[in-house]
């Protein structure tokens, strides 16, 4: 390990108690901290739409609206960052993506998420469909801000937070696994905290 | 055209403190021994990384403040409230302490003597940094190039480096002009806004003179100035900027 | 497109991690974009660093030119983004 700073102890909490809700490799944090691969995107919601596209018998987009109209629901989950970083009790409210999915067919076991400002991330579909991902539009009670991924973002809190794609746009699904931005440069293609994938061969 | 300096690959190296020498209530100054230093430039910087016991680290990266030809290395630092590093860097290290860092690195925001075109220098608060080791490359080298050092800072017990800059302005070729935004000094008449276009008409050479510009700060700040030094006539080329992001200075 | 916001940072911000990479620096190097064909100077490009890797993009139309992953024991650089890259001679010793 590289030389140890004397007295140095950074910027974040201890583990609580009841061990075991912070995978290994992760410190917490009370921040949000706001990490990015590019400039904020900033569509205006006139603007803003959701698609579901790629091997579905019906692509579907809906608007701010439509969307804003579909039941919602609370949920508070732990998140963690491959940055190390994890962040306990992050309450956010949104649409189940298993309900977007509802009454699409398909044979397409991956899904690609697409976002505003070209960033895409890959997963199986049985990662999203099963009640285990939501698109959500508010954070703590308030409208999601632009730097945390508003309007709106993926939020796929069992897998490493760049899983949880920021401004996402739609999800495309498909028959072969395309590894997205980050897959595509060394990280794990699937990501699950609990194992610590990281990178490629982890 | 710029020579690219051979350096080998970069690897992290310790470094160990001397002295801290306080500049401002937030600032001060961290003399370094560094074995096997292999020199560096005005302009360059290197980066820090510290780490906890647990294997936490975190990194930032600072402009080298001393020139080339002094026997250390200094940096200075801006403690910023809410920071992680700078805090620990200004208020924690002491002398024996060390330090891992990275550098020197840049080969484009530097400055070297012998070019004879006049340098303008533009600063918003701890920007100064790099901006202060080219004034000193250019007294230490005995060079004749004219600097200009337009400064821009909130108050002027934020004013780093203040008795060093009084010392200096005036001497053959090199002129400090300050500017506040929020409070100034008793009985000032000098400049009390942000940098503006026109303040940049007023200071900076006639872009004619072939003049170089160096603009370094927080990022609105060298932003709003490098439009404003193309505005008064100074083409793309001729101006470099390094920015430190929204902080104004590391955290 | 906008590329003015608060976190992005310039091309000087990537010279430590590339540093570790080449054995010359790069911020001078002069780079081609391949998105939109425009050159700058490495420096003069705009890098977003914090994050699971450094990025950087071209100031003129935002294209990603490179990305640097560091972890695991290895670097992972992609250049893909970027047409050519010019490195001037290194200064005689």
């Amino acid at each position: 390990m590289s030389f140890v700073s004397r007295g140095f102890r950074g910027r974040r909490r201890d583990a609580p108690a009841d061990g075991g809700r912070v995978p290994p490799g992760q410190y917490l944090t009370d921040d949000f901290p706001v990490l990015s691969a590019g400039p904020t995107p900033r569509t205006p919601l006139e603007e803003w739409s959701f698609a579901i596209t790629g091997e579905v018998d019906e692509p579907r987009t809906y608007s701010w609206e439509e969307f804003r109209a579909l039941p919602a629901e609370t949920i508070t989950r732990d998140i963690h960052c491959v940055t190390k970083w994890s962040k306990l009790d992050t309450v956010w409210e949104g649409v189940p993506v298993s309900a977007l999915l509802e009454g699409h067919e398909t044979a397409a076991e991956y899904v690609v998420a697409f976002c505003d400002g070209g960033y895409t991330t890959n997963l199986p579909l049985e990662d999203v469909a099963e009640g285990n991902a939501w698109v959500v539009h508010t954070y703590d009670g308030a409208p999601l801000a632009p730097e945390h991924g508003g309007p709106a973002r993926l939020l796929v809190p069992h897998l490493y937070f760049w899983k949880s794609a920021k401004w996402v746009r739609g999800l495309a699904l498909r028959l072969e696994d395309e590894p997205g931005f980050w897959e595509g440069y060394g990280y794990h293609n699937y990501g699950d905290p609990w194992k610590e994938q990281r990178y490629w061969g982890d | 055209m710029e020579r690219a300096a051979v350096l080998g690959r970069l690897t992290w190296r310790l470094a160990e403190v001397a002295e801290i020498v306080p500049e401002t209530a937030r600032a001060a100054t961290l003399v370094f021994e560094v074995d096997g230093w292999p020199g560096h430039r005005a302009g360059q910087h290197v980066d820090v990384r510290l780490t906890a016991e647990d294997g936490y680290q975190a990194q930032r990266s600072y402009s080298i403040a001393s020139a080339p030809g002094e026997p250390h290395v200094r940096l200075t630092v801006e403690r910023l409230d809410d920071g992680e590093v700078s805090p620990y860097l200004v208020g924690e290290l002491r002398p024996g302490d060390r330090i891992e860092i990275r550098g020197p690195v840049g080969g484009y925001f530097v400055w070297e003597p012998g070019g004879g075109e006049p340098v303008l220098l533009v600063a918003g608060g701890s920007g100064v940094v790099p901006l202060a080791a080219m004034l000193r490359r250019r007294i230490e080298t005995g060079d004749r190039t004219p600097m200009k050092l337009l400064y821009s800072s909130r108050a002027p017990e934020d004013v780093i480096y203040a008795a060093e800059l009084d010392r200096l302005d005036g001497l053959d070729g090199v002129d400090v002009i300050h500017t506040f935004t929020r409070s100034q000094p008793d009985g000032w008449s000098g400049y009390v806004r942000r940098i503006d276009e026109a303040m940049l008409a007023a200071v900076a050479w006639p872009a004619s003179q072939g003049a170089r510009a160096f603009v370094c700060g927080p990022t609105r700040l060298v932003e709003s100035v490098a439009d404003g030094l193309l505005a008064v006539g100074y083409g793309p080329a001729a101006v470099r900027t390094e920015r430190f992001g929204p902080t104004g200075g590391e955290g | 497109m906008s590329m003015d916001d608060d976190r992005r940072l310039d091309g000087n911000a990537a010279a430590g991690l590339l540093g570790e990479i080449f054995a010359v620096d790069l911020t001078a190097a002069r780079c081609c974009c391949g998105g939109c064909g425009a050159t700058e100077q490495l420096a003069a490009e705009a890098v977003y660093a914090a994050g699971p890797g450094t990025v950087m993009r071209c100031v003129h139309c935002g294209h990603a030119m490179a990305v640097v992953v560091h972890g695991g024991g290895r670097y992972w650089l992609g250049v893909s983004g970027m047409t050519w890259l010019e490195i001037p001679e290194p200064a005689p010793a």
